[in-house]
């Protein structure tokens, strides 16, 4: 016996022209930023956030290459494996917080969001895609906080990136939750490290094990599969490696892209 | 309270419980990690010439009784990997030593010199991965292309050289020949070639179909190895495969191993595994009124 369980797929629905959300019936305990280890059999094995931790489960994914692709093509019936929950969770503290979330990051917010909005703590958030259609869980966000949103190209609210208009959102929090692109969350958690304000951010390395052995995901000597994938702006502020270079499938260290403008 | 510390070729392990190759093993500050929660030692990922990716996804699952993986050798290469390894030796002062694998003498004397050059204190040859084909096993299951190897290594180093064998079931032949070729210790065992399988969907899980066994379930497997080692050679030995606990090493001690090393551990008993296994072998030994660990090694075979 092994610890992978197999699921049937019970709804899909579409999310943007790229995301695509999973659902199915998982009853495992787990706390808001946790992931899982997606089997697509006979295709690839991925990390992925649980996007959806309370009246359903499910996963929000992002179709970025093979595995993605295989399981965009997948219908409800379809059969996937799954390990896990790994990793740590957002910590939720105050009675404001502000959530900060870019691109495909909503997948790992939300839970937090919504425990958050059940325990009765308001939340703020400065929601960021490209454009207007690649916003995700708009109506999710717009029913649980006071939302304000931001597209590169100006299709929709701010026209420019969540971390414009997110400083002048840090005033009055307890503290801040974030996850999106690397970059974008090292400019916040230096804005938050800067205004006193506590943050926590949700870290991508490239995952093998999901186990806390193989050493892939390391970053600065922590496990992003078991020390984070949450880690505190103090770890954050500590770390060589953060929004600077992560590592591919052999080890390699790899710069992160930079976004064409500054912040 | 009893003592632990033991000596290998010119290594000193205070504790002898050493962090295994490939867990951890492959960034400066993960080995640091590693030896700030409390290894005596340190083997590195096992390094090739040239970068590797690995197997595909999934590389590793978890079983009732140990751990299977497929990682596939992913390293990225031996010009990548010498700034973290100077790095790390340049912050620590435990036995950091270098695990090798290649497809013939020529690269493993090749990666041999790099890392004799970059200051580490032994190399160790991965003589023994199950699942990278023309490598490791590929490679320890012929006691002569071993012997070959150990051979070539031998003739261009001069720091201590460990052969890492896989659980042979004549592991003494090959063990006989890499002494005879003047290895300076044998580190035993790897893992053992396994493989998992799913119901539902008729596949097997891992992408390489193929991988290799790690923890608890593979201890009698290791136990026996050194037991029957410890008979065959005289070249001290590295007991490895399941050790978790403080009596699992003390077990290995007892069939004949003068050091340790862990790896799934850190997966059973977190980062600080190695300070937890000490302080166990520590109390069983206090328990018994046994001063030395040097009064154990072989102790099994005194029947
Ligand atoms: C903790 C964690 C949570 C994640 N949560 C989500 C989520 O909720 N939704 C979502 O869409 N994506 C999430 N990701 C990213 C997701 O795992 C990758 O996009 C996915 O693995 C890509 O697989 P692929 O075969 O389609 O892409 P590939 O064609 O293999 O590669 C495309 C890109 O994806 C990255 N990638 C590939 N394999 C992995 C891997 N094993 N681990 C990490 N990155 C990889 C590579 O850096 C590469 O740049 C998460 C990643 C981590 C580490
Ligand atoms: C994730 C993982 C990666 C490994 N990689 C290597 C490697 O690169 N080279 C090697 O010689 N052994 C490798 N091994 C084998 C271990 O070093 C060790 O011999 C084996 O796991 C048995 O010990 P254990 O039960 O304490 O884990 C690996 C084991 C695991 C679990
Ligand atoms: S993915 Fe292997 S240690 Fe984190």
């Amino acid at each position: 016996m092994t610890n992978i369980e197999i699921l049937e797929i019970d709804e899909i629905v579409v999310e943007t022209p790229t995301i695509k959300t999973f659902f199915f019936d998982w009853h495992f305990d787990i706390e808001p930023g946790q992931f899982v280890m997606i089997w697509v059999p006979g295709v690839d094995e991925m990390p992925m956030s649980l996007s959806y931790i309370y009246d359903k489960r499910g996963i929000t994914v992002r179709n970025v290459g093979e595995g993605t692709k295989a399981l965009h093509s997948m219908e409800p019936g379809d059969r996937i494996g799954i390990r896990g929950p790994y990793g740590n969770g957002y910590e939720i503290k105050g009675e404001k917080i502000l959530a900060v979330v870019g691109g495909i990051g909503g997948a790992s917010v939300l839970p937090a969001v919504e425990k958050a909005s059940r325990e009765n703590i308001e939340v703020d958030c400065a929601l960021g895609a490209k454009t207007q259609k690649e916003l995700l869980f708009l109506d999710r966000l717009y029913d649980l906080t006071n939302l304000k949103v931001a597209t590169d190209d100006g299709s929709m609210g701010h026209p420019g990136f969540a971390t414009d208009i997110c400083e002048e959102m840090m005033k009055g929090v307890d503290m801040v939750i974030t996850c999106g692109p690397e970059p974008m969350m090292k400019r916040i958690v230096q804005m938050a490290i800067h205004k006193g304000v506590p943050i926590q951010a949700s870290l991508e390395r490239y995952l093998k094990c999901g186990l806390g052995l193989c050493g892939s995901c390391v970053i600065d000597g922590e496990r992003v599969c078991v020390e984070g994938p949450v880690f505190t702006g103090e770890e954050l502020n500590n770390f060589e490696e953060f929004g600077k270079y992560d590592r591919d499938s052999s080890g390699r260290k790899k710069p992160l892209e930079r976004p064409k403008q500054t912040y | 309270m009893a003592v632990l510390k033991t000596k290998i070729a010119s290594m000193r392990f205070d504790p002898p419980v050493i962090l295994a190759s490939g867990v951890m093993g492959q960034t400066s500050s993960s080995m640091l990690k590693m030896h700030e929660y409390g290894m005596g030692g340190i083997v590195t990922k096992s390094i090739g010439l040239e970068p590797r990716a690995g197997h595909p996804n999934p590389t590793m699952v978890e079983l009732d009784t140990g751990l299977l993986n497929a990682m596939g050798l992913p390293n990225p290469g031996i010009e990548d990997f010498l700034p973290e390894l100077k790095s790390l030796i340049s912050k620590v002062d435990i036995p950091i030593i270098a695990s090798i694998f290649g497809s013939n003498r020529e690269e493993f004397i090749d990666l041999a010199g790099k890392m004799e050059a970059n200051g580490v204190d032994a190399i160790e040859l991965n003589l023994s991965c199950p699942h990278a084909e023309g490598y490791g096993a590929s490679i320890g299951s012929n006691p002569d292309l071993s012997g070959d190897v150990v051979d070539g290594v031998v003739s261009v180093t001069d720091v201590p050289i460990l052969a890492k064998l896989p659980p042979l079931s004549d592991v003494s032949v090959t063990a006989k020949s890499v002494e005879h070729e003047g290895a300076d210790a044998i580190v035993a065992i790897n893992t053992v070639k396994a493989m998992a399988l799913n119901f539902e969907t008729r596949l097997p899980i891992l992408g390489n179909r193929y991988g290799g066994y790690s923890g608890p379930g593979i201890k009698p497997v290791g136990l026996r190895c050194v037991y029957e080692l410890f008979e065959a050679v005289d070249i001290p030995i590295i007991g490895c495969g399941g050790i978790t606990r403080g009596r699992d090493a003390l077990e290995y001690i007892l069939a004949g191993a003068s050091a340790l090393q862990v790896g799934s551990a850190v997966y059973y008993r977190g980062r600080e595994a190695a300070k937890l296994i000490s302080e166990e072998m520590i109390d069983l030994m206090d328990e018994q009124d046994i001063k030395d660990i040097h009064s154990l090694i072989g102790a099994a075979h005194r029947c």
